[in-house]
This record gives structure tokens, sequence and C-alpha cells, in this order.
């Protein structure tokens, strides 16, 4: 499978279609949840495929329930491979998180304690995806409001690990690693310095709420803002340790008008051409 | 690979207390009497990310009881009926049904036959692909033999109730005017330009519609009533794909 | 042929269907100038909703008659007529000209 330029790219929303078509390469490439071009046919499909036509495609899923301790739901990723084979994107990526639980899928990334035996849980479905799917994908770190008594890895050696036996790459949320870090009061410099940052295929950069608990700051991911001021600094430090990769501004709720993604996005690639390029590897 | 009993039980009782006022056993936070705080930041996504995809497969129906009620009755839809799949355009085929009996809309009988109307729009948005057939199909010496082959988005829709003209009335630029009575019928499609229609018909019209869509000759079709009008707005919108004669492939 | 009586009427509705269907302008011109306008039923997202915390404190534990919301929303403003009298709208064609979008 081909990979993502390594330039700058945006969520694509189905309300930006006649800007994008109107300012053709705005961005390298354009990302899109899979779970929404899962029909038979109709515009979803056509959009899809115009946009393709003029960019890179990333396809994101948020179904698979990676981290969930069942087995992979083989219906959907039947309809993964379908839609993969309908498309060829340049890079598909999903979540360290589970969704589903028994019959019911509960439509958010919810967290998993990190063990010897989630390890093992999350290993064997990477790989059945890959397998079914006939590529190297991408998992992405995941942003959290709690913990688990039962964690007995931190999150970065665990991810080490998968990739270490699975071969994946990692998508680097680094929106995530600033709102776990300020919701567990670790520090997030030290993550990324634990971090197995040459797995990583893809940035991701979104926007984050804040509430006030009493102990301090709980941040939601919310992506329905732009990128806050600390994540574009550890984004910057990101790219003068590992040069440029390519990078996806989300934006998913209250979602603005074209160019403001597109002045994010351009924001992103000033970094990626100058943060980026002197030590690129 | 032996299945993980113990992250198992730890999701169970996660799942569990979404629907709980109480956090599940087993989380940490730096102040632990917030754990519960934060985890109903979890509760909150599910719930309302859910009620969001509801409101948005059922725009008529969120707007006629309005965005308070509709978050209410999502939670208690979710908890009978959630998505069985992660692909949401797929779930909500229960909720027309749910409308039908769920007490505090017993006022309003008419509700499910607009989720029923709206569920046939998504349904037809996400429909396979199949090019327009030419009108020139129909102009063949022997037009009582054809049998057409309508769009894979074409379904045909009855209600006791003036439901279509209700959903009617919430479209943009629509004028509000005195309802007529039911029965309402209508034809739902995908035009080639992937615009969803919803026409409506008369009752004789929706038969011969529905006839034709079940495969069967013009001229039986046309037992039921003049065919004109069906096959006028089968044409307009390009939703006969191909003809299906008895003696040509 | 059994059905050969019908066909002069038959002939003459495909005649007028195809003079009214008009030039199919859009049948043929898929474009996707329309697609920025259509609803994607039921979008699937990887963001947390609006930070409401709050919101997901309470329990909706629906007890029967302890259900105290009632719809208020435009259903307030739908004034059925009487009881249908089970006759459908005719399908006169001044009717499906309005319905049908300018060809």
């Amino acid at each position: 499978m081909p990979s993502l330029p390594v330039t700058t790219g945006l969520g694509f929303k189905p309300e930006h279609f006649r800007d994008i078509a109107a300012a053709p390469g705005a961005v390298g490439f354009y990302e899109v949840h899979a779970e929404n071009f899962m029909g038979d046919g109709g515009a979803p499909h056509a959009m899809l495929a115009h946009l393709h036509a003029g960019h890179a495609l990333s396809i994101h899923g948020v179904g698979l329930s990676i981290g969930g301790a069942g087995p992979l739901d083989a219906d959907h990723l039947a309809r993964l491979r379908r839609l993969i084979d309908r498309h060829r994107p340049e890079s598909f990526s999903e979540h360290l998180a589970w969704s589903s639980h028994g019959a019911a899928w509960l439509n958010d990334l919810l967290p998993l304690p990190y063990t010897t035996g989630t390890l093992a849980t999350v290993c064997a479905h990477v790989d059945a995806v890959q397998q079914a799917l006939g590529l190297r994908m991408l998992l992405e770190n995941p942003a959290t409001y709690v913990t688990f008594a039962a964690s007995t890895w931190a999150e970065t050696d665990f991810l080490a690990e998968v990739v270490r036996r699975t071969g994946c790459g990692l998508l680097l949320d680094v929106n995530n690693v600033f709102v776990s870090a300020t919701n567990h009061r670790f520090d997030p410099r030290a993550y990324l310095a634990a971090f197995p940052l040459e797995a990583v295929g893809e940035i991701h950069l979104a926007g984050h709420d804040t509430e006030e608990l009493p102990s301090g700051p709980l941040l939601i991911d919310s992506h329905g803002r732009a990128v806050a001021d600390p994540v574009w600094s550890l984004y910057a430090e990101v790219l003068s340790r590992i040069g440029p990769r390519p990078t996806l501004i989300e934006w998913d709720s209250d979602v603005p008008p074209f160019a403001v993604l597109r002045a994010e996005a351009d924001r992103a690639r000033a970094l990626l051409e100058t943060r980026g390029r002197a030590d690129a590897a | 690979m032996p299945p993980d009993s113990a992250h198992a039980a730890t999701q169970a009782g996660f799942h569990a207390a979404l629907w709980r006022p109480d956090p599940p056993q087993g989380l940490t936070a730096p102040a632990p009497d917030e754990v519960s705080r934060r985890f109903a930041v979890y509760r909150n996504n599910v719930h309302h990310s859910l009620s969001r995809a509801l409101a948005a497969h059922f725009p008529v129906v969120a707007a006629l009881v309005g965005p308070a009620f509709l978050t209410a009755m999502a939670r208690v839809f979710i908890a009978e009926a959630p998505p069985a799949s992660p692909v949401l355009q797929d779930w909500g085929a229960a909720f027309p049904g749910f409308l039908d009996r769920f007490p505090p809309v017993a006022h309003l009988p008419w509700l499910g036959d607009v989720a029923r109307l709206e569920w046939a729009r998504g349904r037809a948005v996400h429909a396979a692909d199949a090019p327009a057939a030419s009108a020139d199909l129909l102009g063949v010496p022997d037009p009582e033999v054809l049998r057409l082959r309508l769009h894979a988005s074409v379904a045909l829709y009855r209600s006791d109730h003036p439901a279509v003209s209700i959903w009617r009335a919430h479209q943009p630029g629509a004028a509000r005017g005195p309802l007529p009575p039911g029965p309402e019928h209508a034809l739902v499609g995908r035009q080639p330009d992937f615009t969803v229609v919803v026409a409506p018909v008369d009752v004789g019209t929706h038969a011969v519609l529905s006839a034709l869509a079940r495969g069967e000759t013009l001229a039986r079709a046309a037992e039921h009533a003049d065919p004109t009008i069906a096959l006028t707005l089968l044409l307009r919108h390009g939703l006969i794909t191909a003809p299906l004669t008895g003696d040509t492939p | 042929m059994t059905t050969k009586h019908l066909a002069l009427p038959l002939a003459a509705s495909v005649a007028a269907a195809l003079s009214l269907a008009g030039a199919q302008a859009h049948a043929q011109g898929a474009t996707m100038e329309k697609c920025f306008g259509v609803s994607l039923a039921g979008q699937n997202d990887c963001a947390a909703g609006p930070g409401t915390t709050c919101s997901g404190t309470s329990t909706v534990d629906y007890q029967g008659n302890a259900w105290t919301l009632v719809p208020a929303g435009t259903c307030e403003t739908i004034d059925l007529p009487a009881m249908a009298d089970g006759t459908g709208r005719m399908g006169a064609l001044e009717e499906l000209d309005r319905d049908l979008p300018p060809a």
C-alpha cells in the first residue's frame, strides 16, 4: 500500500465538498471515517472517489473495537475490506480503544486497562486486521479521562510492544497526548520521550475543551475548536526529533468554514517545513 | 488466544455503568473522589453521540418533538435498541415501531410514519448505484410486456395519516397550510444527481408503482390505474435503470 | 396476445409520460454539484460530544408513568383534520407538476 504524502491533510466534511472542489490541492490528503462510507452507493462514495482523484486518502476507522476482549466483528472487517478494495486509500488507521459490548455498539472510544492480557488481545486483533485487509495499519494513542487500577503497563510501553509484535505503525495524536497528560497529571514531554516515535506514520492535531475539577483541569477531546498552543509546541518538538510526518487537522463538531480549517493546516505545514526538514531522517 | 476474562469483566462493568449513576469499580484518577465526574464524560459521550446520530437520521421527528424530548427519548431507545453495528447509517430501523408504542407520544399517532419516511430517505441516500436508463426504452412496439427495473433506492410509502404532508411542511421554504386527511402515499427514490425525492402520489399511482417495483409488466401494472403519472415520475427522477423484458435479457 | 386490447391506452400513457417527463436534464447529468447538500444520515465521528460532563451524570431510568417530559417541538402546530375518510388524494396532473422540480 502506498503511503500518505508527507504534508498536511484535513478531515473531510461533506459540507466542504464545494470548497474543496474549488481549491484543489489546498492540502495534500483528506481523511474520512470509514463507517460513514459503508453504504452500497450514492453520494458518499461518489464524493470519496472525486476527492481521491485529486488527493491522497486516509481511511480512519472508529468501529473495530480493537481494544475489546471479544473477537473482532467479522462482518465489520469484511465491510472494511470492501471499502478499502473499492477506494484503495493510502493509509488505514484505527484506535487503541473499545466501542462495542455484546451486541451493542456504543459509538465512543472507550479506554482499556494496559495488562499482559489486554496486550495479547490487542496484538491478536491488530494481526487479524492487517491480515484481513492486507496492509500495515496505524494504531492511534487514545485521549482518556480515567485510568485503571489493573494497569501494569505504561501506555507508551504498551504501544511499543504492539508495534514490536505486530509490525503495525502508529498514529500519534498530539492533542490526545496533551489531553491525557493534563487529565492524569503527567508530563507530556516525558510521554513523548518514551513514545516509539520511529513507528509514527501520521500525526493528528485537534482542539479540546476544558472543564475545571476541584483538583485541576479536565480536558475533553472535543475536536470542536482550534488546536491549542501547547499542542502546537509539542507538535513542533516532535517534528524536530523525527522529521516531517503526514499531519492531519481534525475538526468534527461545530465544524467551521473550510477557510478556517485550511488556515490550521497551513499553520501545520509551516511547522512541517521549518521544524521538520532541518534534521529530517 | 484464550479470551481475556478479566478484561471482559472490566468491559461489562464499564458498559453497565453507562446506564447507572455510579462509575464502575477499578477506575482511578489523581483525585480519587473525581472518578465519578471523569467517568461521566464517557457516559455523556455515548448518550450524546447516539442521540445526535438519531436526530441526524430523523431530523423531522426531532423537530416535531423538540431537542430536549428527543434527547430524553433517545436514551430510552438506545437502551432498548442500541446500534448493532458501527455503521450508524444502518441504525434506527426499529425507531418508527418504537414511536408507535412509546406512551409519551401516543397522542402523536402519525409520528412513527414520519420516521418511516425518514428511514426510507436514509436508505435511499446509501442505496447501490445504477445509471438511469434512457427514456427510449419505453418507445417499443409492445410496451405492454415491458418490465422495468427500478433503482435500488426506490421505496413505495404509505401512511394512514398525512405523514407525507407533515414531513413536507418541515422542508426548507415549505409553507405551512392545513393538513389533508390521510391516508397518504409517496414515491421515494434517489435521482442521478444524488438528491432523494419524496413525490406524493395518489393511491392508484402507488398501486401501479408497487406493481412495477414487483417486476410486473406494464400491462399488469396498468390494471390498477392509469400509469401515466407513475411513468412520468420514474422517468423524470431517473428511477428506471434497465428494462427487464420477458424475452430479452 | 391477450394484452392487445390495452395497447392503445397504454401507448398513450407512455407517450404522455415521455412528454411530461421533460428532457431528463438531471438524469443524465450526474454531477458533484449537489453532493454538498446531501444529508448523510447518521454520521460516525471519533470526537467527544460537547464537554458537558454534567449532562452525563443524570440517569434516565424510564419507568412508564415516571416519564414527565412532553414533546415540545413543531408537533404543537400540527393540526390534523377530522378523522380521515379513507379517500386518497387524486392524482391530478396540476398537483403532479407542482411537486416536480423544474426540468
